[in-house]
C-alpha cells in the first residue's frame, strides 16, 4: 500500500499511467467500436485525417481505416509485448537466479551463454530467427522474447551474487531448506523489485522491435499492428506522411507511457529513496 | 575553564514522520580548551547529531530549531556557508568511525592529506610534502614515507584511523570531534588509538569531543562525560564522580549493563561431551594463475575443541582471527578442508548433503546481525516456523508452537504476525533465537549474538540465553570478540589468533591469569579494565 502511494506521489508516474490506461481502453474497446475486420477494405484510398467524419484519422494507401487499425494494432501491440516480457523476464530469472545462486562453474557456463546471446546485435538475432520460424504472431513474440533475455538475467544474478550471502540465507540453510526453496522462497522475493522495474524497459523494447519488424514488412502481415501500418506508410511516406506518423505516434506514446511506469516503480521500489 | 565551544539550549527538529519530534531537545554541553569531553549515549540518543549540529552539516529535512552553538563566542548557526567552510576542517576537525568510507580509495594516503593543505593555505609543493611526513610521524603510522604513497585499502584497519587523524589535525584545529573513532577496530587497535589520541590530545592541547557508547572508553579517555538519552542530556560531570557515583537513573542503568571483566563462580561441568571439534582446518587460496603467485590464507588451522554437555564454550579472538569461520563449519555453512565434527559422537563431515539436512535440527545458528538475519519479506511467526514445517511439523501446529516460542523468548505472542522491520534490534535478536530453538538442538552456535546490540538491550539478551541455557539444558558455543561478555556467559574459552587456538581452558582462568602472551595483551586492552574491576 505504501508503494502504490509512493508511485502516485510522482506526477511523471501518473502521467505515464493515465496514458497506459488510455492504450489499455483502446484496446479493449476496439472490437466494439470497430468491429469490422480493420484489415477489410473501408473506403477510398489515402483519404487525409479529419476530412471524412467516416474516417476520422483518414485511410491508407489501400483504404482502409486507419482508426480501426490503431485501436486494434493497441492490442496487438500490447499483447506482444506483454507475453515477449514474460518469457525473457521468465528465462531470466531462472538462468540468473541459478548462476547467481551456485556461481563457480555453473555460473561460469551460463554467463558465456549470456553474453553469447548480448554481443549479437539482438535486432540481427531477431532477424535470423524470424528468418528460420517463419513470422507469424507467435513465433515473432516468442523470438522477441528468446533476444531479450540477457539483460534480466544478469540483473537478476547481480542481485542473487549480494543476497546469497546474506545473513537470513545462512540461517534458512541452517534450517534444512533445500536449495529450490532458498532460491525461490527466500531470494527471489528480495531480489524482485528492480527486476520487475526492469521489465517495463523490456516491455518498451518488444513493441519496439516487433515495429522494426514490421517496417521491413518481416512481421506477421495478417494482424493490424502499428508496426505493419508504417511499413505500408513507407511507400507513400513523402507525401501522405500521416500513414506511417499516426501508427508512429502511437508506439512513441505507449514506449512512453510504460517507460513512465517503470520509472515509477522504480522509485516507489526503491528503499533508498523512501521518505524523500 | 575557559569554554572553546559551547552548545546553548540546542533544540534540532527531526522531519514529521520520525519517530520523535526532536534530535537534540535543549541541549547545553560546554566543552573547555585543553579537555576530552565525553559524549555518550546508546543508539538514537542524538549523539552523533550534537556533532553534525556542531559542523552544521546536519542531514536534509533536519533543522536546528532553536539555541545557538557558540566557537570561541561566534554563533555558528548564524554563519554562511562559505565561513563555514572556513572553520570546518581549519578549526573544527572531525575523525568518523569507519575511516575506509570517510577516505577516497582512488587517491593515496599522502594527496588525501595534503589537499588539507592545497585547500585551506597556499604552501608549495615541497612544503606540502614535508608537512604530510611530520604529520604522519606524529600520528606515529609505522614507515610514512611509505603510507603517504599507499592507497586507503593497502593500509589496516588501525593505520587507516591513524590517517584520517593525520588529516584531521593537519591545520592545526582547536576542536577536534571523534565521532565513534574505535568502534569498527579491534579492541589492541582501539588501545592505540585510545592513547594516541589522548597523547596528541596533550601535547597540542586540543578539546576533543569524544562520542561513544562504551563506558569503557569513557573511563579510559574523558575528563568530563555527558550522558544523552532521546535527545536529552541527562548528566554531566566529571569522568570519576559520574562512573563512581551516577546520580541519573539512566546513567546507573547503563553503567549496570556493562558486563564485568571478573568471571562468575564456575558452574560444575559435565564430564559427558556433546561435540567434539578434532583437528579442523579451513583453508582459503586466492588468486594466482596455475599456481603461481597464489596466496594461502588458513583460516581455521588444526583446531580442536570439546564442549561438555550443559556447558558454554566460548570462543573469543580478533576479526580476521578465525572464530566465525569455525563456527560456520561446526554447521557445516562452510565446508572443512579436514578434521571432525562429532555431534553426539557422530562425525557431521562425512554426512551427504542429504543426511545433514536432517542433522541439522540437532545443531543450529544464532546470527550477529539481527537486520540481515530475518527475511524481510516473511512475518515473524513464519519464520519462526520454517525449520520445523521443513522438518515436517504440519503447518497449523508449527505456527502455534512458533507463539509458544514467542512467550519463552520474552516477545509478545499476538506479535507473530507482524514482519521483521516492525521489532527493535533486541526483539530480532529474540525472534532469531526462537527460531534456532524451534528445532529443539542439543547444540547452538551463537556468532556474535548481540555485538550489534546497545549495552542496555545486550545485557536482557545475555539474561534470557542463561535462562534458556539453565531450562533447556542447552549446550552452547558462543563466538564474541568482547571478552566482558565472555566472562559473564562462557564456562569454558578459547583464545584464537590467525586460526589456532592459542589458549583455553576454564574462562575465570583464562581471563584471571591468562599464560599466552596474546591473551595477556587482549586482556590488557580493554578499555576501562579498573573501571570494570573497581565496580
Amino acid at each position: 500500500m505504501t508503494t502504490l502511494r509512493l508511485f502516485l506521489r510522482s506526477p511523471a508516474a501518473i502521467v505515464g499511467l493515465v496514458l497506459f490506461l488510455i492504450v489499455l481502453a483502446m484496446a479493449a474497446s476496439a472490437g466494439w467500436l470497430f468491429p469490422k475486420d480493420p484489415l477489410s477494405l473501408a473506403g477510398r484510398p489515402l483519404i487525409w485525417p479529419f476530412q471524412n467524419p467516416r474516417f476520422p484519422l483518414g485511410t491508407d494507401n489501400s483504404g482502409r481505416d486507419i482508426a480501426a487499425q490503431i485501436f486494434h494494432g493497441a492490442r496487438y501491440s500490447l499483447l506482444i509485448g506483454l507475453v515477449a516480457t514474460v518469457i525473457a523476464i521468465g528465462i531470466g530469472i531462472l538462468i540468473g537466479a541459478i548462476a547467481g545462486y551456485y556461481g563457480g562453474w555453473t555460473d561460469n557456463i551460463l554467463m558465456r551463454v549470456t553474453e553469447a546471446f548480448q554481443t549479437l546485435p539482438n535486432f540481427l538475432l531477431l532477424l535470423m530467427l524470424v528468418a528460420v520460424f517463419g513470422s507469424t504472431i507467435t513465433t515473432v513474440t516468442i523470438a522477441i522474447g528468446i533476444v531479450s533475455w540477457p539483460a534480466p538475467a544478469r540483473l537478476t544474478r547481480a542481485e542473487f551474487l549480494s543476497l546469497r550471502e546474506r545473513e537470513f540465507v545462512q540461517a534458512g540453510r541452517t534450517l534444512g531448506l533445500k536449495d529450490a526453496r532458498l532460491i525461490f522462497g527466500e531470494i527471489l522475493p528480495n531480489a524482485l523489485p528492480p527486476v520487475i522495474v526492469y521489465a517495463s524497459i523490456v516491455m518498451a523494447v518488444a513493441i519496439l522491435l516487433e515495429s522494426a519488424l514490421a517496417f521491413l514488412k518481416l512481421s506477421d502481415p495478417n494482424i493490424a499492428s502499428w508496426g505493419n501500418l508504417i511499413g505500408l506508410g513507407r511507400d507513400v511516406l513523402r507525401v501522405q506522411w500521416y500513414v506511417s506518423a499516426i501508427p508512429g505516434v502511437a508506439i512513441l506514446l505507449t514506449v512512453l507511457a510504460v517507460s513512465l511506469v517503470g520509472q515509477g516503480l522504480n522509485d516507489a521500489l526503491n528503499p533508498r529513496l523512501k521518505g524523500r | 575553564m575557559s569554554e572553546l565551544l559551547g552548545l546553548r539550549s540546542v533544540s534540532v527538529r527531526l522531519p514529521p514522520n520520525a519517530d520523535r519530534p526532536y534530535a537534540l531537545e535543549n541541549v547545553s554541553l560546554s566543552l573547555g580548551r585543553n579537555e576530552i569531553l565525553c559524549v555518550v549515549g546508546e543508539s538514537g540518543s542524538g549523539k552523533s547529531m550534537a556533532a553534525s549540529a556542531v559542523m552544521q552539516l546536519l542531514p536534509a529535512n533536519v533543522t536546528i530549531d532553536a539555541g545557538e552553538i557558540l566557537l570561541e563566542g561566534r554563533n555558528l548557526c548564524a554563519f554562511s556557508d562559505a565561513e563555514m567552510r572556513q572553520v570546518r576542517g581549519a578549526r573544527i576537525a572531525m575523525i568518523f568511525q569507519e575511516p575506509m568510507t570517510s577516505l577516497n580509495p582512488l587517491l593515496t594516503i599522502g594527496d588525501q592529506i595534503g589537499e588539507m593543505f592545497r585547500i585551506h593555505t597556499g604552501l608549495g609543493r615541497d612544503e606540502i610534502h614535508a608537512r604530510v611526513q611530520d604529520l604522519l610521524k606524529e600520528v606515529r603510522i609505522p614507515d610514512p614515507e611509505r603510507a603517504a604513497a599507499a592507497f586507503p585499502h593497502e593500509l589496516s584497519g588501525g593505520q587507516r584511523q591513524r590517517a584520517m587523524i593525520a588529516m584531521a589535525l593537519a591545520l592545526d584545529p582547536s576542536v577536534l570531534i571523534a565521532d565513534e573513532p574505535t568502534t569498527a577496530l579491534d579492541v589492541t587497535t582501539q588501545a592505540q588509538i585510545l592513547a594516541l589520541i589522548r597523547d596528541l590530545q596533550k601535547r597540542k592541547g586540543t578539546a576533543v569531543l569524544f562520542i561513544t557508547h562504551d563506558f569503557g572508553v569513557v573511563a579510559e579517555i574523558a575528563d568530563r562525560v555527558a550522558v544523552m538519552q532521546h535527545g536529552r542530556l541527562v548528566e554531566e560531570g566529571r569522568t570519576e564522580e559520574v562512573l563512581k557515583a551516577p546520580k541519573h537513573p539512566y546513567t546507573r542503568q547503563l553503567i549496570a549493563a556493562v558486563p564485568p571483566l571478573k568471571a562468575p563462580p564456575p558452574r560444575p561441568i559435565s564430564p559427558e561431551t556433546i561435540l567434539g571439534i578434532e583437528n579442523v582446518s579451513k583453508t582459503y587460496a586466492s588468486g594466482g594463475f596455475l599456481g603461481r603467485g597464489r596466496r594461502v590464507t588458513k583460516a581455521v588451522d588444526g583446531v580442536t575443541l570439546s564442549l561438555p554437555k550443559g556447558a558454554t564454550l566460548g570462543i573469543v579472538g580478533e576479526s580476521g582471527s578465525g572464530k566465525s569461520t569455525l563456527a560456520r563449519c561446526l554447521v557445516r555453512l562452510i565446508e572443512p578442508d579436514a578434521g571432525a565434527i562429532r555431534l553426539a559422537g557422530r562425525d557431521l563431515v562425512g554426512l551427504s548433503r542429504e543426511e545433514m539436512r536432517a542433522a541439522r535440527r540437532h545443531i543450529q545458528m544464532v546470527f550477529q546481525d539481527p537486520f540481515g538475519s530475518l527475511n524481510p519479506r516473511r512475518t515473524a511467526g513464519q519464520l519462526v516456523a520454517q525449520g520445523m514445517i521443513v522438518n515436517g511439523t504440519p503447518k497449523a501446529a508449527a505456527l502455534n508452537r512458533a507463539k509458544a516460542l514467542f512467550e519463552m523468548v520474552g516477545l509478545d505472542a499476538a506479535s507473530t504476525e507482524r514482519y521483521p522491520h516492525e521489532f527493535s534490534g533486541g526483539q530480532r535478536q529474540r525472534i532469531g533465537l526462537a527460531r534456532a530453538l524451534a528445532l529443539e538442538p542439543d547444540v547452538l552456535v551463537a556468532d556474535e549474538p548481540v555485538s550489534a546490540l546497545d549495552v542496555s538491550v545486550q545485557a536482557q539478551v545475555l539474561r534470557l540465553l542463561a535462562e534458556l541455557r539453565q531450562r533447556l539444558g542447552l549446550s552452547l558455543v558462543f563466538i564474541t570478540h568482547d571478552l566482558r561478555v565472555a566472562a559473564q556467559v562462557c564456562d569454558l574459552v578459547a583464545v584464537m589468533k590467525d586460526g589456532v587456538v592459542v589458549e583455553q581452558g576454564p574462562v575465570g582462568a583464562v581471563f584471571g591469569s591468562p599464560r599466552h602472551a596474546y591473551t595477556q595483551a587482549l586482556v590488557a586492552a580493554i578499555p576501562g579494565r579498573d573501571f570494570a574491576l573497581a565496580d
